[in-house]
Parts: structure tokens; sequence; C-alpha cells
């Protein structure tokens, strides 16, 4: 049985909040395998479902961070030859192709998302591309784990320990930014935006990281129900 | 609580960022004759101003670069920011660090001729 959450220690000292958990928002076997008989950081945690904010593990996505010189015009063509798309050289700014999402992480940094999976086919593309051209590859996939935090108040959740101002004036869909939530480092990027003035952002976290920041989320939504 | 333009990334808090100490301090090119009271300065020995302060940021929680900036010790106001291996830029010698570079130039800019080095 792993240490109780945030949620349960709160409910238990009555502190802060005296109802108890919504049903369904802590699970009683955190840990759990899943369907396909892995474990996730995350796996057998449900997040808050039907409120104005919705969190869920997007687990294994595959990743991998790409470096080199973006003045280099012979390593922006090649790497943007196997990727399909420029690599973005705009600070935090992320662009999307055929399922792959290139993040701008530093002018000489990139994090790719790929589905599950396609993370060592793409890397073995990319060496073969950049032979010669000096760059390193390295998959982080099981360093990091995703939680896509969605909905009306998603941004006023992030808000609660994000330094960083997410108002749509200044922060907008295909944008993404290394922070911090509280104590922990995170890689954040805004993926839509909806009418009703709720968005989606896909939040990368260490894997040793995501519990705390997943008890978080399900403390910073209990004032909104669900 | 300040904050820090990081040059690449824009205006973020300061706990995305950790503090460098001095900037434009060069490693000495010839180690092997440095007598100890010459490594010592080196190594320990800082201009420590009451005033301004050219100095090393490194956004960690963001890009993870280090850039160098001004700034005024009393006020912790910053004059400018600017990249790895550029220019250190000047800072006129009447600025008490009360004001921002922006105001700070607007006023002077209303006692004197514009010198067109605006930027």
């Amino acid at each position: 049985m792993a240490e109780p959450g945030v949620t349960q220690r709160l409910a238990a000292a009555g502190a802060a909040f005296t109802d108890p958990p919504a049903e369904g928002t802590v699970s009683t076997e955190p840990g759990a395998l899943d369907a396909a008989g892995t474990r996730s950081p995350l796996s057998g945690l449900l997040g808050p479902a039907g409120g104005p904010v919705t969190f869920e593990e997007r687990p294994f996505v595959g990743k991998l961070t790409l470096r080199g010189d973006p003045s280099n015009a012979d390593f922006m063509a090649a790497a943007g030859k196997v990727l399909g798309t420029d690599i973005p050289t705009d600070p935090c700014r992320f662009v999307e192709h055929d399922g792959f999402r290139v993040h701008w992480i530093g002018f000489d940094n990139w994090l790719i998302h790929v589905p599950e999976g396609a993370e060592g086919p793409l890397k073995t593309k990319l060496e073969a591309a950049l032979e010669g051209i000096h760059s390193a590859i390295v998959d982080v996939s099981d360093y990091y784990t995703v939680i896509r935090v969605q909905g009306a108040k998603a941004r006023r959740l992030l808000q609660k320990g994000c330094p960083i101002d997410l108002h749509p004036r200044t922060f907008g869909p295909g944008q993404c930014a290394g922070t911090v939530f509280h104590h922990a480092a995170i890689f954040l990027a805004q993926t839509d935006a909806d009418t009703d003035g709720g968005a989606s952002y896909d939040i990368q976290i260490r894997w040793s990281f995501a519990r705390y920041l997943w008890d978080y989320f399900v403390d910073g939504a209990r004032e909104w129900g669900g | 609580m300040l904050t820090i333009k990081c040059p690449w990334c824009g205006e973020r808090e300061q706990i995305e960022f950790t503090a460098g100490g001095e900037a434009h301090i060069a490693r000495p090119e010839n180690t092997a004759e440095l007598s100890d009271e010459e490594w010592g300065a080196y190594i320990y020995t800082r201009t420590n101003p009451k005033g301004v302060h050219y100095e090393r940021w490194v956004h960690s929680h963001g890009c993870g670069k280090w850039f160098n900036a001004v700034r005024h010790t009393v006020t912790d106001i910053f004059w400018d920011v600017y990249k790895i291996g550029e220019e250190k830029p000047a800072v006129p010698e009447d600025w008490d660090g009360a004001t921002t570079r922006a105001q700070y130039q607007a006023a002077t800019q209303k006692t004197a001729a514009p010198d067109g080095n605006e930027k």
C-alpha cells in the first residue's frame, strides 16, 4: 500500500477541507497493473470526471531529446527531413506533424513526443540522418510521464502552482515552457483552447515526481467538484 | 521575488532561475605559472560592489541556458540581460538603480536631446 495522498491526508486531518474526496478521485489500488500488464507511475489512479477540469495520465508517450546547432543548415535540414516538418526555432513553441510533436526547450535543444513504441525507430532514423553532424539524440521516454489537464478550469488549476502567466493574452495553443509547479519541475505545452475559456495542457513530469503533482491536482480541483 | 528576463524565454519568476555569481571572470591562461595568491584571487576575489553588478544566471527550470545580467545590488533592479558571448552593455554612471532602464532613458530624454541609441 502506497503512502496516502494529499487528499487522503487532508481529509484525515480535517484541516483544510471538511468534505471527503469525491467518489472515484482516489484509487484504492495505486500502482496497479493496467490491462496490458504494465505499470506507469500513475496507473490505478482516477482523476475527477465530469467537472470543469479533468486530468488523466498519458502513460508511455515516446520521448526523445534532440540537440544540435540551429545555425548549422545541414543539421536543421536533416532533422527536418526525418520529422517531416521544420523544427521550431522560436522560443517556447512546438509544432505538430503526423502524430509527432516537436517542442522547443532551449535554442539548441528540442523535445520530441511520439506515440508509444515509435521512439525507437525514430531515434534510429534520426541517428542515421545526422551521422557526422554534431548532434545528440537521447531516448528519455521512461524518465518522464505526461499528465493531460483539460477543461474550463484547467488554467485556473495550473495557476495554483505555476509561476508562468498562462492568460490567453500571453500564452496560447502551440506554446510550451519549462517551469515549475510548486516544488516539481515540469514542462508544459498548451495543446488546445476551447471557446468557453477552457484549455488543454500536456504536463511532462519526472516519473518519481508524478504522484506529487497528481495529488496536488486532485486537491486543487476539489473546489470545483466533479 | 524578482522578475527576471531570460534572453530566450522572456520574463519569468526568480524561482525558475539559479544565480551564478559575478560574470566575466576569465580563467588564467598560464595556470602552471600561477602563485597561490594569484589562484586565490581568481577563485575567491570578487568585486562585490554596492551598485552595478555584472552577473551570471541560469534559467534552470526553463530553457536551461546561462546568460549574463546587469543588476543594481542596492535595489535589485536589472539594467539589462544579454546572451553569453555578447558585449557587456555600458551602464550610465549616473544610473542609481532606482528606476528601470526604460524609465531612466525616458527621464534623460526629457532633459537632453535624443542620442538615437534608444533600443
